[in-house]
């Protein structure tokens, strides 16, 4: 039975949908027989969907019920998407059959469809009158490249013209009165690398919401393709508490090692029994729950190979100052971490170190949980109320980009609107994103053929 | 009254001849009786809609001897007033709005103090048209290249009236060889960096610096903005190029104009202008070639590519990108020249004379000598002695520039008025 799970991720205004791997790789075989967007492919295209039994027609409806279940995947959902972005090609081959699969389902929505979906993802397109159209027939013609052959057929949609900046840029459409005049095609790909944007974003804010713990753990897998017992258990542990399923485990694992020295057969012998266990699936069937602070910090030290345990209690002061000046912290703020560590409070060292990472002062949470310090994290990403910053009634905001669809420079909204400037952080993402994606940031799927629990 | 004003002037321009040296006995004297410190602020606090807009204001000072210090921002304009007359600045440049008042900015973290918001500016400056004008070059300009700002205002005036939909757009003299633009639309304030680099972008046509010899090439259609920009040129062009610069004159400059065109056409070109007396009937020429029935296709926009190289705007893209790059501010008086950084009325934009802009030095010498304004405005109550004198301007040859500053201010009041209206009815406050 083929792995089918639906994954949909919602960055919290908008509602795109994200399909896994297999469907993926249909996608991406039929591109290769078929030429894109011929009746073979769009018909292979349908069948495909219909099989994994997603709604191809029609997105449109989509009730509570749904988002709740689509809510509580996105979390899984970040690992999947941190497992294809191995390297370059890999991301970019994943992007482009996610933007195939949904430029499909975008151009073959009804036009009263396409106009639900604009709405419902904040998109305030409209499409022209056709007597506007006539009105502007010449330039339209004139601005717009390829127009002259299908003028008669294209619905032409009127955007703000900062929601379509390198058409712009390029003088390639039409503009009036701020208002760029962009035909249903072109409209598919702006609403495309809104998509990309966001999914880029939210692959690199997922990492960047590990505790400094796991994310040692993380880059220590990612270099050498292996972890130690005890690596393993408090990383394995924490995935799963991230919404990390069995057969999703198994198979991360079982890649990660494949890469290094440790093949499929060898890792089932080793390694797949441990992984169950944890899940409670073997033995005396205890679901063992992530590791909180205290656990980790108190029990299992690590021994020499391991990178487990809390770097803020086990790792050397001069290593520990070195890694939190890798990680962007002024050295006062580092001697305030350190001073933390010094009076052994390592969860006060490691919550400033939250706080100091997503400039905020004081924590409303009481960091005792690796998981907790995810969530809190991603809250704060999303735009939530979390920590109040104390200032002299500047613009509150928060200062790290929340991972949302980029917002489109509409005044209307409200008269504090969001700062469309890339901030001192945002940059920082930036450069964060290019470094996850030049490394490679975890490990890829094989073609999962995994029975569903 | 204006004729007494001119008589004056003539008869004096000797003594308000301007030399650098004036500026700082000069100065204290502009800014005290001059610079228009409450319309200043009326401008840039945008009628309070935002809070502290004004006070979180960059601003920065260039003082005698060339120091510059930056982070300058002000409670008030009375506060602004007491600073500048205390530090006396020969240039005033005016940045971003700030997350935080600048100069307050130690008090918050480094990567928490950030420009938010900024005006979108142009700056055309003349010297990026050296290559095509054969009157002048670098600092240097005169009533034969002017025209090309004219052309500069006239066509991005129209594109970010039109195109991009900006209301409350200012234009000012940048007191030497260029002018400047200042975009002040609420939406044009919160535009990202992103935005503004692709509005130059969409704005520039001539691409290509010091190594390319043909810098537009348009394609086929061409763009509508394009096309209305070269309506707007036509008119004019002819005047400026062969009558002013007399550009197809001889064969020197006719070789410059060869060049722009392909192999088959410059040939023919080359011979049939070493038969033409003038540039007219060189132009005509090439006009009629590359407009008959059976040219080629290539040489289509030939004639338009060459009025687009020699006459549309240049602007420079970094400084408009740039939501914290500061620029000078309107009213400011140029060091070098003596004069005063005024705005320009875009309904008289041919009329505009940089030569005829008034100096620091024309300006102090008409306060002294001109006969005062009657003016009910100005006969106030002797407590209101100071807010008297203040209207002192209006008998100078600055009261023009500060009406259509005024005019420009009417408008945007006219916007944040709307805006304070609907957001108190959001409020339900009375």
């Amino acid at each position: 039975m083929m792995f089918l799970h639906f994954f949909v991720f919602i960055p919290f205004h908008s509602h795109f949908t994200i399909f896994c791997f297999p469907v993926l790789k249909a996608v991406e075989s039929f591109g290769m027989c078929h030429t894109k967007w011929s009746e073979k492919y769009q018909k292979k295209m349908e069948d495909e969907l219909k099989k994994a039994n997603l709604p191809y027609r029609d997105l449109m409806h989509v009730s509570d019920n749904d988002l709740e279940l689509r809510r509580k995947d996105h979390i899984s959902h970040f690992i999947l998407r941190l497992a294809y972005c191995q390297s370059e090609n890999l991301r970019r081959w994943f992007l482009q059959q996610e933007a195939d699969l949904f430029r499909y389902r975008f151009s073959q929505q009804l036009s009263g469809s396409v106009r639900k979906f604009l709405d419902l993802n904040d998109l305030h397109y409209t499409s022209i009158l056709p007597n506007e159209k006539v009105e502007l027939k010449t330039q339209l013609i004139n601005s717009t490249f390829g127009m002259k052959e299908l003028f008669d057929t294209q619905d032409f949609y009127k955007v703000p013209f900062t929601d379509a900046l390198d058409l712009v840029r390029g003088r390639k459409i039409f503009l009036r009165h701020g208002l760029a005049y962009i035909p249903h095609n072109d409209l598919v790909s702006i609403v495309l690398n809104d998509f990309r944007t966001s999914l880029s974003r939210a692959l690199a804010l997922a990492t960047r919401s590990f505790p400094l713990c796991m994310r040692s753990l993380h880059y220590a897998l990612r270099d050498q393709h292996h972890l130690r017992h005890g690596g393993r258990l408090q990383y394995g542990l924490f995935l799963k508490g991230l919404g990390l399923s069995l057969e999703q485990a198994l198979t991360f694992w079982r890649t990660e090692f494949a890469r290094g020295s440790i093949d499929p057969e060898k890792f089932e012998k080793g390694y797949a029994y441990n992984i169950r266990h944890a899940y409670g699936k073997e033995g005396k069937r205890t679901d063992y729950t992530p590791y909180s602070c205290m656990k980790i910090i108190q029990t299992n030290t690590p021994g020499p190979g391991d990178h487990h345990g809390c770097p803020f209690r086990h790792t050397d002061a001069d290593l520990l100052r070195q890694r939190l000046q890798s990680h962007r912290l002024s050295s006062s703020e580092i001697n305030q971490v350190m001073e933390y560590v010094k009076g052994m409070h390592y969860q006060l060292a490691c919550q400033k170190y939250f706080e100091f990472t997503h400039k905020v002062e004081d924590g409303a949470f009481g960091l005792s949980h690796p998981n907790q310090y995810f969530e809190e994290s991603q809250k704060l990403l999303s735009g939530g109320q979390h920590a109040k910053r104390e200032n002299s009634g500047e613009v509150q905001k928060p200062v790290v980009a929340p991972v949302t669809m980029p917002q489109s420079s509409h005044p209307a909204q409200s008269s504090e609107s969001q700062s469309t400037q890339l901030s001192a952080s945002q940059v920082e993402e930036q450069e964060l994103l290019e470094e996850c994606f030049a490394n490679g940031v975890v490990l890829r799927f094989v073609k999962g053929t995994v029975e569903l629990g | 009254m204006k004729q007494q004003l001119q008589h004056y002037r003539k008869k004096t321009m000797a003594d308000a001849d301007f030399c650098s040296a004036q500026l700082q006995d000069l100065l204290p004297l502009y800014y005290k009786r001059f610079f228009p410190f409450g319309r200043f602020f009326k401008w840039l606090n945008y009628g309070g809609v935002k809070k502290n807009y004004f006070q979180r204001r960059e601003f920065s000072f260039t003082l005698k001897d060339d120091i510059y210090v930056r982070y300058q921002s002000f409670q008030s304009a009375n506060e602004m007033e007491k600073e500048v007359h205390k530090a006396i600045p020969y240039k005033m440049d005016i940045g971003a709005v700030f997350s935080h008042r600048p100069n307050q900015r130690h008090c918050v973290k480094p990567s928490a103090f950030q420009a938010q918001e900024k005006e979108l500016v142009f700056d055309i400056d003349m010297t990026d048209y050296d290559d095509v004008r054969t009157c002048c070059k670098l600092a240097d300009i005169c009533a034969n290249c002017w025209p090309l700002m004219t052309f500069a205002i006239r066509v991005i005036d129209r594109a970010l009236r039109e195109d991009f939909g900006f209301k409350h757009r200012l234009w000012v003299y940048s007191g030497r060889r260029g002018v400047h633009c200042w975009v002040c639309d609420e939406t044009a304030r919160e535009l990202s960096q992103a935005a503004r680099s692709s509005i130059a972008e969409y704005l520039s046509v001539i691409k290509g610096g010091e190594g390319s010899i043909k810098k537009v090439n348009l394609s086929d259609p061409v763009h509508p903005s394009i096309q209305e920009s070269l309506k707007l040129m036509k008119n004019d062009f002819e005047d400026y190029a062969l009558v002013k610069q007399d550009f197809l004159g001889n064969e020197k400059k006719r070789e410059k104009v060869l060049a722009l065109m392909p192999d088959d056409l410059r040939t023919d070109m080359r011979s049939d202008f070493s038969s033409l007396t003038n540039s007219v009937n060189c132009w005509d020429r090439l006009k009629s070639c590359t407009q008959a029935k059976r040219a080629p296709d290539k040489w289509r926009h030939v004639h338009e590519e060459v009025m687009l190289q020699f006459c549309y705007p240049r602007l420079d893209v970094n400084v408009s990108k740039g939501v914290n790059h500061l620029l000078k501010s309107p009213f400011c008086v140029h060091p070098k020249t003596g004069r005063v950084c005024v705005p320009i009325d875009l309904n008289k934009v041919e009329d505009f004379d940089p030569f005829n802009v008034p100096t620091i030095s024309q300006l102090c010498w008409e306060l002294d000598h001109l006969p005062e304004v009657v003016d009910a405005q100005a006969v106030q109550v002797t407590e209101e002695g100071q807010k008297r004198r203040r209207k002192d301007y209006k008998k100078t040859s600055l009261a023009a520039a500060i009406r259509v500053f005024d005019s420009f201010l009417e408008d945007l009041e006219a916007s944040w008025r709307g805006r304070l209206l609907r957001e108190s009815d959001l409020k339900n406050e009375f």
